[in-house]
């Protein structure tokens, strides 16, 4: 066990790697109840999410669609990630980490006051998100046909609430599945009813082992409030269109690009018998150093992989430094995997 | 709990010793040490015939989670190596008394035990964490 955010919670319940291969092949399931789960509620919902997420909520405008985004402070840095899901044109649901809770709620309550945004914390709910090929199918044995039907209708990244369960067609894991927003109380019971239906419970090692794979960034790791979403491989989240949408962040963005972007995320595979960790230094030779942001090892790819930040002239070779020595590793385009198959040329 | 054979003795860096009927010391890692670990993924191994010095870093575990040395519990030269654990690292996960050996050593001094401990220590000092 570790702590995790405050949270008490396994890194694996067995064999770490062979709950990575239990979700690529067929299903697992992880206890997400640590992730915060914070609902907004009055007319001025929206006019608020405009302003504080970087992704456009205008995007949302059926009832349950979901938007990952990131909220930046004025620097442009980020503050956290996150899923929004629209519920109703007054009640959306954000669900943010565990670690940056405290400081979320008070940056988005300091800007919901103004707006008549009401925020309910929901601690009622816990959160099991069931992911792998084989997750949606064997999560709908579990209820009656009516609701298996609703469920397995949900479109990816849409979520709708069916019977006493939120359901949600989302995941860190790269591959299909459900989280499930349901009453703490209930949610024991569903973990064993999952690994009755051939679920395997999964830790907090395999989730990181797969969204590294699955080439997603860990926040914390991969980008905090000293780095923009543009140096983070997120600039696909940010919404710059329409202009003239003022949300918190976009002049610092605006002027970083107009400067120029010194840095890019890239990923990283290592040929050698070694494995990257977060932090190990990056040279680029003639160009400049980055640093690991997050490293493991790859159970699909059996090598280690890594997220690094670096120089933006990096080209497709690097070496970094593990242990005293220079490692050659080269660079990629993430994600490492994806449904279970290799998504990169990997190196002989 | 983790599993700590009597018979054997162990390091405080959690490597465990095995005298056999030669007089060679077999090497490994200890269960409590591989619960620790997790899932290891890379064995770095000495070469046979360096010799050692009591204390050296001489092979390197690496699981999905760390990175991390085996030292020379005594000064010995190193006269064999478990090559399985190149290709099947996970062998030491799943028999870290057994087929999950490292390396075998010839002590440079005979009874060169001094600053072992027994099971019974070994259990107080893994029982702390």
């Amino acid at each position: 066990m570790v702590d995790f955010g405050g949270w008490d919670m396994p890194v694996a319940y067995g064999s770490q790697i062979e709950e990575h291969h239990a979700v690529r092949s067929a299903a697992g399931v992880f206890d997400v109840s640590h992730m915060c789960v914070l609902d907004l509620i009055g007319a001025g919902t929206r006019a608020l999410l405009s302003r504080l997420l970087a992704n456009d909520v205008g995007r949302l405008t059926v009832s349950g669609s979901a938007l990952y985004s990131c909220m930046l402070n004025e620097q442009g840095g980020v503050i956290d990630d996150l899923i929004v899901y629209h519920l109703a044109e007054d009640h959306f649901r954000l669900v943010v980490n565990a670690g940056t809770r405290d400081k979320d709620l008070a940056w988005i309550g300091g800007h919901a006051a103004p707006l008549d945004v009401r925020l309910l914390v929901r601690q009622d709910l816990a959160m099991l998100a069931v992911q792998g090929p084989l997750a949606r199918q064997r999560t709908a044995t579990l209820l009656s046909s009516q609701a298996a039907a609703a469920a397995m209708a949900l479109l990816p990244f849409q979520g709708a609430q069916i019977g006493d369960w939120f359901i949600a067609r989302t995941g860190y894991s790269g591959e299909d599945g459900f989280e499930i927003m349901l009453a703490a109380g209930d949610a024991a019971g569903l973990w064993q009813a999952l690994n009755a239906a051939g679920v395997r419970s999964c830790g907090l090692g395999a989730r990181d082992t797969l969204r590294l794979e699955a080439g997603m960034n860990l926040y914390g790791s991969d980008m905090d409030e000293a780095t923009t979403p543009l140096e983070s491989g997120l600039a696909w989240t940010v919404a710059f269109a329409p202009v003239r949408r003022e949300f918190i962040g976009r002049a610092a963005l605006e002027a970083l690009r107009a400067r120029g972007i010194a840095h890019k995320r890239v990923g990283l595979v290592l040929n050698e018998r070694a494995v990257l960790r977060s932090h190990q230094r990056v040279v680029v030779s003639g160009v400049g150093e980055g640093e690991v942001t997050s490293g493991t090892f790859s159970p699909t790819l059996a090598r280690s992989i890594g997220l690094a930040r670096v120089p933006s002239a990096t080209g497709s070779e690097v070496q970094v430094e593990i242990r005293s020595r220079l490692l050659p590793a080269l660079t990629v385009r993430p994600p490492f995997v994806r449904h279970g198959r290799p998504a990169i040329q990997l190196p002989t | 709990m983790s599993e700590i054979p009597p018979e054997l003795k162990y390091t405080r860096s959690h490597e465990w010793l095995k005298t056999l009927p030669d007089g060679t010391v077999e090497i490994g890692i200890s269960d409590h040490a591989k619960q620790t670990l997790g899932d290891l993924v890379f064995v770095e191994l000495p070469e046979p015939g360096r010799i050692l010095a009591a204390g050296e870093a001489c092979a390197v575990v690496e699981s999905v989670k760390a990175a991390s040395d085996i030292y020379a519990p005594i000064a010995a030269t190193v006269v064999a190596v478990n090559a399985q654990l190149a290709e099947t690292p996970e062998l030491i996960n799943q028999d870290p008394y057994g087929r999950g050996w490292i390396m075998r050593l010839k002590p440079s001094a005979p009874a060169a035990e001094a600053g072992l401990l027994s099971a019974h220590d070994y259990q107080l000092l893994a029982a702390q964490g």
